[in-house]
């Protein structure tokens, strides 16, 4: 185990060092201490290690991450994750706006609540939230599968794409375009494996599933108030 | 009482409506007709105050010139040395904007990559991420950073010579894209990741930053994803050029791009094009005095677009602060767009050759501005990027002419002391006398 002071090593240090690990390295467990909110931390990694943050952490930690994976003991700061490509990132506590915004690969795993815009213009990142999610999330989703537990806020899936998006309790209000939707055979199998691997004590038959009514994807004036 | 004969009244000559034009009209008509509004590409075409309406006075006996075809005038221009391990080295100072691979032909997008790296300056990716003609065939590209993040990734991000935070753009400040379906091909699809022949839209803010405080983090994060080694540029359209620099400088940006109404879009509302933003000679002096009031003018650099179609234009956003100019429209337009040798077909279009704007559509005979296999095929990259290249260099060439008239040996000695206006309007905007007088209008203390 690599221990990682970040208050005395500082941020530009500690990314440097976790970014020079190739893909065969031996150094395969980090700890970063003293995490105390700093930005940016442990963002752009790309090699199979295993980073724990102690403390919460700031904005964009694990941003853009391939291949690593990066637990964040305490809470995180707004785009967590964001633009993941593969990889896994576990908060142990809650996660501010913006929670793997755009991600396009990987697993984000969120063991409290998520703030709102969690799963925006999500390209393909799978995303387990354990509690509840803040409004307008997964606004533009495009692909990949957001797992809410517990509740959404309002605008849920407003103007998404293909994304599905599945909540085991309430939904305050649907965003433009989104819909309830048939929870069929394969729904349940990616959401068995998905709360698996995320570590969920929930049963897969107890979510709804809601996607794009595919009703905005070409423009037709008779739309326009949906707009 | 006598009765006129009707038939010997004079008659009016038939007068058309200043206010309902045959444009206006054909507008109106147009709407009733759809019920959607207008969509097209290129920036605003109403006439706006411009470079034009500016001259140089050259030299004469209070400033002695330089020879035209024996004494040096440098034309280099070096992009984001503030922060940035490796800052961009270009050798003129006219770089080729971003516009995205899905409103352009992969072979155009090569195109503009032969003829920037020929004429040593630079080109810049677009919504929809980076293709590997482009990256190929650039030798120094900027990489996009936009709302939709459409094929962003950490790879092209670390293959990128320099990252250019979009925030806006002259012809749209404060919208989004649109890419309209019939554009979204296969590959157009797979890097965006979104089903085939849909509307692409593309978000009008950042999904995970709002404000400049967040944009400084948002830096931040990204010089530490590129280890601190390409510069970062911040994009923003002409809306309020003083504190937008104020604030992208204050972010951390290494050279801010100012992109005046007259810049290009691929496609949006006619009636953002043409009424939102302001003319690109207005928005650069706030722009630089805002430079300057954080003592950063040179330092971080300032990259100005919108409408720049010549080597006089070149000269005069350079004397007027800018370090280095962008061009889109123009690049296209040497790649052959709006060719009039395509007359007849602009004309099966319903329009005519230098008024093409349906770039949306994806019909482009110049087979630029397309995704369909066979208009493509029309263009030759090898030929567009020689075309470029040469009226790259015809620009620059131009703009040396000038500065040796003005007695300066470096596109970047130019200063506003060379210029006058022709126009009140021009005079005000660029703070620059009018001709013939000491008068500054605005300006306390000047006069006749």
């Amino acid at each position: 185990m690599q221990t990682i002071d970040l208050e005395k090593t500082g941020l530009r240090e500690t990314n440097k060092m976790l970014h020079a690990q190739a893909a065969n390295t031996n150094q395969t467990a980090w700890e970063i201490v003293n995490a105390k909110g700093a930005h940016a931390i442990a963002c752009g990694l790309d090699a199979p290690i295993e980073v724990t943050v102690k403390g919460s952490t700031g904005y964009y930690c694990a941003g853009m991450n391939q291949q690593a994976t990066i637990n964040i003991h305490g809470s995180a700061g707004p785009g967590t994750a964001e633009n993941m490509m593969s990889g896994k990132v576990v908060v142990e506590g809650d996660a501010s706006q913006y929670a793997g915004a755009t991600g396009h690969g990987g697993l984000l795993v969120i063991k409290g609540n998520a703030s709102s815009r969690c799963g925006i213009s999500m390209k393909g990142i799978n995303i387990v939230v354990h509690g509840n999610i803040g409004h307008m999330s997964a606004f533009m989703a495009q692909s990949g599968n957001l797992v809410v537990l517990g509740d959404a806020g309002d605008a849920l899936g407003d103007s998404c794409y293909e994304a599905r998006l599945f909540v085991r309790g309430m939904v305050k209000s649907l965003g433009a375009d989104c819909e309830k939707k048939e929870m069929r055979p394969e729904h349940l199998e990616i959401l068995r494996a998905l709360l698996a691997e995320a570590g969920a004590d929930a049963k897969p038959e107890e979510f709804t599933r809601y996607g794009s009514a595919r009703n905005l994807y070409n423009f037709d004036v008779d739309n326009a108030s949906a707009y | 009482m006598t009765k006129t004969d009707p038939k010997r009244i004079p008659q009016t000559t038939p007068r058309q409506s200043a206010t309902f034009s045959q444009d206006v009209n054909s507008d109106i008509r147009r709407a009733a007709a759809t019920g959607i509004y207008d969509i097209r590409g290129g920036g605003a075409k109403r006439k706006l105050p411009t470079f034009d309406d500016l001259l140089f006075m050259g030299a004469s006996i209070s400033r002695y010139p330089l020879e035209g075809y024996r004494e040096k005038c440098d034309t280099s221009v070096t992009i984001g040395g503030l922060h940035a391990e490796n800052p961009i080295h270009l050798d003129i100072p006219i770089t080729i904007a971003g516009m995205s691979f899905g409103a352009l032909s992969g072979p155009a997008k090569e195109a503009l990559g032969r003829g920037a790296s020929a004429a040593g300056t630079s080109t810049t990716t677009g919504d929809g991420g980076m293709t590997a003609e482009e990256r190929g065939h650039s030798n120094k590209l900027v990489y996009q950073y936009l709302p939709s993040r459409y094929g962003m990734n950490p790879d092209d991000l670390r293959r990128a010579d320099a990252i250019e935070i979009v925030v806006g753009q002259g012809a749209k400040p404060g919208g989004g894209g649109m890419l309209l379906g019939q554009k979204i091909s296969d590959r157009v699809a797979e890097m965006r990741n979104l089903p085939k022949g849909i509307d692409q839209r593309s978000a009008c803010r950042h999904p995970d930053w709002t404000g400049p405080d967040d944009l400084e983090i948002k830096i931040l994060e990204l010089r530490e994803i590129t280890g601190w080694k390409v510069p970062i540029y911040v994009k923003v359209a002409g809306a309020r050029p003083y504190y937008d620099v104020t604030l992208a400088v204050k972010a951390g940006a290494d050279a801010v791009v100012l992109d005046g109404m007259q810049g290009g879009t691929a496609a949006t509302q006619d009636v953002f094009i043409e009424h939102v933003g302001q003319p690109t000679l207005a928005i650069i002096r706030p722009a630089v005095q805002a430079l300057q009031d954080l003592g950063m003018h040179r330092k971080v650099q300032l990259i100005l677009s919108g409408g720049i179609r010549s080597g006089a234009d070149v000269a005069k956003a350079m004397a007027l602060g800018a370090d280095a100019v962008a061009i889109g429209t123009a690049a296209l337009i040497a790649l052959g767009d709006n060719d009039p040798k395509y007359e007849a077909e602009y004309n099966a279009l319903g329009t005519t050759a230098g008024a093409y704007d349906d770039w949306h559509e994806g019909r482009d005979p110049a087979g630029i501005t397309t995704q369909d296999p066979e208009l493509m095929a029309r263009f030759d990259p090898i030929e567009g990027g020689r075309r470029l290249k040469n009226y790259l260099k015809v620009m620059t060439l131009e703009a040396q002419t000038i500065a040796r008239a003005c007695g300066k040996n470096h596109l970047h000695n130019l200063e506003p002391e060379d210029l006058v206006a022709l126009t009140m309007e021009a005079a005000a905007m660029a703070q620059i006398p009018l001709a013939g007088t000491n008068w500054y209008p605005g300006k306390p203390g000047t006069s006749y």
